[in-house]
């Protein structure tokens, strides 16, 4: 029986929430693949064991948790090896995951070391007796392209786009059965195992803040954002920025929302002086509600909020700042 | 530490992006081009390293002849040497990239009778974003590769490389010669002076040839995803409209 090997991400043993996107996924294209295919998942590394059951109430069959004494922490060389290594043994016809930055890099290490190609961030995939067809994002998701993946006799490879699937529970767990896999690896690829951490910001960050509020080249200068982040931190939100912003040197990078920068997905997202290119919208176009303050009615964002004020953005945000403190009664 | 940094030309996208007619590329008739932001960042960081510890910085790109305009721009901004990879202008499959580009490193490893100690690429490109040539070309050269870095300390034999996760870094230390792959915000790319305009007419392009057959992965045809029916509710024009925005906070629960 040919299956479909997932790979499912965890950070020291902290389920990843793109995990369930991918099982969701993998539950789609299973069924929509030929000869009734099985759904494997696999962990790797140190925690993976504890989370296994999660994987097998996702729907998956067999749960590979797979060890090994270099396996501390992630590592992309390590890992695209391990996963080269189990789809062989199990001969699947397939490998999935969800393109976050690290499920794409582990995919990549999967087809660079298997000499096969590799299509990224699919919205659709259809699988083929032959050749799959699939379409991928260009662009961050501005842009479709309408693709085909040949790999001969070895496995299709493939990630579905971050947030491409809206996740959903299994309708049924799958058997969940574990089977341990002990890699064979070679000591070199220590080489790019993580070494260390540097945690800089606890708490809520940009990508899961309920509350975005940002500000882009209409806000005037860096001392402009001091509005933005009163109203943020009265709604327990962050600040963000566009490109531009980050370019004039107003705000850290960290704080851009973009293609290039951060995706989210708030609640509210509350667009100050923003004109909405491509490369923002991109950011930004997972956001629940989108409010665009801006004096310019003609401008993108505007036309692509659900809310909109036309109005100087100076103005409005102490406005809505002062009306929040008067309803908190503070 | 002499230094490789792998760019890609992109068109310069404004609030819209339109497709030919046959689906197959972009319409960059009324679009500038630029060099994919990642990339543009992978670059400043090797000019910085090279202007604190000496060495020397490579451009390299695949694409048309037309890039010629993205390598003297890199040429402006402190590139010592740049090499052209010349297709026909359509667009490659990630597999056929990473042969061509793996030759023509090699080709110029052997000219200078040493390895790069450190090559860059951008994390992804910012046009068709595979995801996947820097970490192919790394793995045929037997060269190690961390992804999504935005902090780069050149050491004796190795460079420790920070990956960004949310809130944070992960620390990676990888021994030399190494593959990076670069995210925007490392730094911020500086402008070209006039002198560095002037230097760049003069700097020496090199081509490569390279011989790479396509790949598993194939283009059928671009289009833009579905237009969203605009209907923005506008709640006012001027302070006023607090009241309603505050509404709206409080209705869909962000205001406890």
């Amino acid at each position: 029986m040919s299956a479909l090997l997932v790979v499912l991400e965890h950070d020291r043993g902290k389920w990843s929430e793109a995990n369930d996107e991918a099982l969701t996924a993998a539950r789609q294209l299973v069924a929509d693949m030929a000869d009734g295919a099985e759904l494997h998942a696999v962990l790797i590394g140190d925690g993976a064991l504890d989370l296994a059951g999660q994987a097998g109430a996702g729907g998956a069959a067999v749960v590979h948790v797979a060890n090994d004494a270099m396996l501390t922490d992630f590592g992309p060389e390590a890992c695209g090896e391990t996963v080269v290594q189990l789809a062989v043994a199990e001969s699947v016809a397939a490998v999935m995951a969800v393109g976050t930055s690290r499920g794409n890099e582990v995919l990549a290490q999967v087809a660079a070391r298997m000499d096969l190609p590799f299509v990224a961030n699919c919205m659709t995939i259809a699988p083929g007796a032959g050749s799959w067809s699939m379409t991928r994002v260009q662009w961050g998701g501005s842009l479709l392209e309408d693709a085909t993946l040949d790999s001969g006799d070895g496995p299709k490879l493939v990630t579905y786009g971050h947030h491409a699937v809206v996740a959903a529970p299994a309708a049924a767990p799958g058997a969940g059965e574990v089977r341990e896999f002990a890699p064979t690896l070679d000591a070199s690829l220590a080489r790019t195992i993580v070494k260390d951490r540097d945690v800089q910001t606890a708490g809520v960050t940009l990508s899961t803040a309920p509350v975005v509020v940002s500000g882009g080249r209409g806000v005037g200068s860096a001392e402009g954002f001091a509005q933005l982040e009163e109203l943020a931190s009265l709604l327990g939100g962050r600040v963000g920025c566009s490109r531009a912003v980050t370019n004039l040197g107003w705000r850290n990078h960290t704080d851009q929302v973009g293609q290039t920068g951060t995706r989210i997905a708030p609640e509210i997202y509350i667009a100050t002086g923003i004109s909405g290119a491509i490369q923002h919208w991109v950011g930004a176009m997972a956001s629940k509600r989108i409010l665009a303050i801006n004096t310019d009615a003609e401008a993108n964002m505007v036309a692509k909020a659900d809310y909109a004020v036309i109005a100087d953005l100076h103005k409005v945000v102490p406005a809505i700042t002062a009306e929040i403190k008067r309803r908190k009664g503070l | 530490m002499n230094i490789l940094v792998c760019v890609k030309r992109v068109p310069a996208p404004g609030a819209k992006i339109n497709v030919t007619d046959d689906g197959q590329s972009v319409d960059a008739a009324h679009l500038g081009f630029t060099t994919s932001p990642h990339e543009e960042c992978a670059l400043e960081e090797a000019v910085q390293i090279a202007e604190r510890d000496g060495g020397e910085v490579t451009v390299l790109t695949l694409g048309p002849v037309e890039a010629e305009e993205q390598l003297r721009y890199a040429a402006s901004v402190g590139a010592h040497k740049i090499i052209l990879v010349p297709t026909d202008g359509s667009a490659w499959d990630p597999q056929r990239t990473a042969v061509a580009l793996t030759q023509a490193i090699e080709t110029a490893e052997a000219a200078n009778g040493s390895a790069f100690e450190l090559i860059l690429f951008g994390n992804e490109s910012a046009d068709s974003g595979g995801f996947q040539v820097g970490v192919r070309v790394a793995h045929k050269l037997g060269r190690p590769i961390v992804n999504a870095i935005k902090g780069i300390v050149p050491g004796d034999g190795s460079v420790t490389a920070n990956r960004e996760i949310d809130g944070g870094f992960e620390v990676y230390e990888v021994p030399t010669p190494a593959v990076l792959g670069v995210k925007e915000g490392i730094n911020l790319p500086r402008y070209p002076t006039m002198k560095g305009r002037l230097a760049s007419k003069k700097a020496v392009l090199e081509t490569a040839e390279i011989d790479a057959a396509a790949g598993g992965q194939t283009l059928v045809k671009l289009h833009r995803p579905p237009e969203q029916a605009s209907n923005t509710e506008i709640l006012g024009t001027d302070e006023s409209a607090a009241s309603a925005i505050v509404d709206i906070l409080e209705e869909i629960g962000v205001l406890a």
